[in-house]
């Protein structure tokens, strides 16, 4: 379900209107995104477990196998999913300080990007950028700790990507409290006037933090916002990966035809804190939270629509908590980085 | 000396114009660079850092931008990633406040976060520098600030054969390079300048390594180690105590990052005695940086104590008067050296 970014009449719109009826997905599609988003969900289960096992006596987050500070991005799949279904690896994502679902979605490979989170030397950046700074060449991710950067670098892949004349795009993702800031409509107004093939994406999960969106946040929609820079905007309610998938296929193509950028929101949902460690005391609506999960309510959808049982469900699971041991397996093994080498990578 | 010769043979240009001499001869042998930034186009940059570039190269490859620094210096470092070569220039060094996330926070950082797999081969440029009445936000050097944070190479020109050679390295290094070109050394018809603004630069290819020191004079009695337009004052002030029989040494850093200590150190071993001379604040900045390598080698090596000419702790003042009391021109470094002698 979509709803219209902006109530003039004059904003553009991707083609095929915003809350037209839907055609159902083929099902391999709809297999595929179910299965992505529980490859996600697996991953971030086990990343919260390895993180909380040795954070004791007390909570210490300089501990353990996995220090630091960890966002998890539980909850939030259905973003991941339903646009990157549309990338391949030869397209640019960069995403925020909340990066794991969009990096398993793009195809980021597990063990690597495992490896740099415990910290290791055989992860993607030898230990030295940590969950919040994975960079990966190969499928041109990259993500950023400093919210609403990630959107101007996106605009150089794209004028690359252009420059070059291939149809590569860049989608560059931040959440509702970065389009309050300069960097968010610096890149709106330039990849806009510029015809950049960007597609820009606002995960609103309601929460900076501990600010709820309302409070933050002088409109409603901040998909309204693209009027401003004259280029689409759509707001997908309900986390709902289907109609995620369905407006980025729409924008997506718009980038690759060299039509110019647009802008999503996805309004989705936190399932767990800021960060780990943080209580949520600021939350009132926290004990519906597991009610709106969106994942054991797609796998319902997708029960009825006769592509799952308990059979297939089991084995979809299966296949993920493997590749989350395997690359979990993976990280532990490789070696801590030697000290000795703390000042390498500085300069090329 | 570190500069190569030329085969070609030299021409007299001044500073500004041997700067887009070495942009001019990248672009036409290299497709993947291009210049970015606010009026750089038609107007051909406010300080003259790419005339002529938009009537050869065309507004594809030398780009107006909006005034937009977080979004563009961004541009510029994810079509770095994407293996172009940009050449991004930020108007005022001062406007760093505006969009220091990207410069300090990506460009400087990707190459180390990704434990060496992605590079950003950039070159931000930007205008530094006083002596003109431009006041407290348009007349600051801030070297220091670039330099003092890691991943980014900071180079200063102060001559025109200089700025030719380290912008044709800057282009072809693979690391962020910043360069900053005081405005006072670029030789422009609208402001004072000091005619070490004008000189022979080799008229081909032309590579100063980055990370040299350059002996702009080479002298017996005192070390002067100084950057950009402070080269020019110093040689001043040399050349007039050469009257008096005394011998002053200049050396020209002519990069921050890397710092070439060893220069520094093999004058200061020869003369005993070190005068700094930096256009940006005292405090916490390149003149500490400098005492500092001399003190954590040898300090015995200083006959006399190190003596610094800076902008004092104060934000540059409007008032012409003003404004002079506090830089490091030729009458405070003349001084500063006869106490040193």
């Amino acid at each position: 379900m979509t709803t219209q970014a902006s109530p003039s009449t004059t904003s553009p719109t991707v083609p095929a209107q915003a809350g037209a009826a839907r055609p159902t997905l083929d099902p391999q599609i709809r297999l595929d995104l179910y299965r992505t988003m529980v490859l996600s969900r697996t991953y971030e289960e086990a990343i919260l477990r390895e993180y909380h096992a040795d954070k004791g006596p007390g909570f210490d987050i300089g501990k353990g196998l996995v220090p630091g500070e960890m966002h998890l991005s539980a909850g939030q799949e259905p973003v991941a999913a339903g646009i990157c279904a549309h990338l391949t690896t030869d397209d640019a994502v960069t995403a925020t300080h909340r990066p794991h679902h969009l990096a398993i979605a793009h195809g980021v490979d597990l063990r690597a990007m495992t490896a740099e989170i415990f910290g290791r030397e055989g992860g993607l950046g030898h230990g030295r950028g940590g969950h919040m700074h994975l960079f990966d060449p190969r499928t041109h991710f990259s993500c950023s700790g400093i919210i609403a950067e990630g959107y101007p670098p996106a605009l150089g892949q794209a004028f690359a990507f252009r420059r070059r004349g291939t149809d590569q795009i860049a989608v560059a993702v931040t959440g509702e409290g970065a389009a309050n800031q300069g960097a968010f409509h610096e890149s709106l107004n330039l990849a806009a006037r510029w015809t950049l093939p960007v597609v820009f994406v606002v995960e609103d999960n309601d929460w900076g933090i501990s600010v709820p969106r309302q409070a933050s946040t002088a409109v409603s929609s901040n998909a309204a916002r693209a009027a401003a820079y004259g280029i689409p905007g759509e707001r997908v309610e309900d986390n709902d990966v289907e109609a995620v998938y369905d407006v980025a296929r729409r924008m997506v193509a718009r980038a690759r035809a060299g039509e110019g950028p647009s802008l999503l929101e996805v309004h989705t949902l936190r399932m767990w804190g800021h960060f780990e460690g943080d209580a949520q005391g600021y939350r009132p609506e926290l004990a519906e939270v597991s009610e709106r999960d969106p994942i054991p309510r797609y796998e319902r959808q997708l029960r009825e629509a006769g592509l799952l049982d308990d059979a297939t469900v089991a084995q979809i699971k299966e296949e993920a908590s493997a590749r989350v041991g395997d690359a979990i397996g993976y990280a532990k093994a490789s070696a801590t980085p030697d000290p000795s080498t703390a000042t390498d990578y500085v300069f090329d | 000396m570190t500069v190569t010769e030329a085969p070609q043979g030299t021409h007299r240009l001044t500073t500004s114009k041997a700067m887009v001499e070495a942009i001019d001869q990248e672009m036409a042998g290299d497709p993947s660079v291009f210049y970015l930034g606010e009026d750089v186009g038609q107007y051909g940059g406010i300080f003259s850092s790419t005339t002529g570039l938009l009537d050869k190269y065309g507004p594809e490859r030398i780009i107006d931008t909006p005034i937009s620094e977080t979004a563009f210096i961004g541009l510029g470092i994810g079509a770095a990633v994407e293996g172009m070569r940009p050449i991004v220039e930020l108007m005022f060094c001062d406007f760093m406040g505006v969009c220091l996330d990207q410069i300090y926070n990506h460009m400087a950082k990707i190459h180390f976060e990704s434990g060496g797999n992605v590079t950003v081969p950039m070159v931000l440029t930007m205008a530094a520098g006083g002596g003109y009445s431009d006041a407290a936000q348009h007349s600051q050097c801030l070297w220091g600030t670039f330099a003092h944070l890691p991943g980014m190479k900071v180079v200063v020109p102060s001559s025109p054969a200089d700025a030719k050679g380290l912008m044709t390295s800057a282009i072809r290094d693979d690391n962020p390079v910043v360069y900053i070109f005081h405005k006072g050394v670029m030789g422009l018809p609208w402001m004072a300048k000091n005619p070490r603004t004008l000189d022979e630069v080799p008229e081909g290819e032309h590579l100063v390594p980055l990370g040299k020191a350059r002996i702009a004079r080479p002298g017996s009695d005192v070390t002067v180690v100084t950057l950009s337009l402070s080269v020019h004052h110093a040689l001043d002030v040399a050349d007039k105590l050469a009257g008096e029989g005394v011998d002053v040494e200049v050396v020209d850093l002519r990069s921050l990052v890397p710092l070439d200590r060893e220069t520094v150190l093999e004058s200061v071993a020869k003369t005993g005695r070190l005068v700094v001379v930096d256009e940006d604040y005292l405090s916490y900045g390149v003149s500490g940086e400098i005492v500092a390598s001399v003190a954590e080698v040898d300090p015995g090596m200083l006959r006399v104590p190190a003596r610094r000419v800076a902008v004092p702790d104060v934000p540059i003042p409007y008032a012409h008067d003003l404004e002079y009391a506090v830089l490091p021109r030729q009458d405070r470094i003349e001084k500063t050296i006869r106490a040193a002698l």
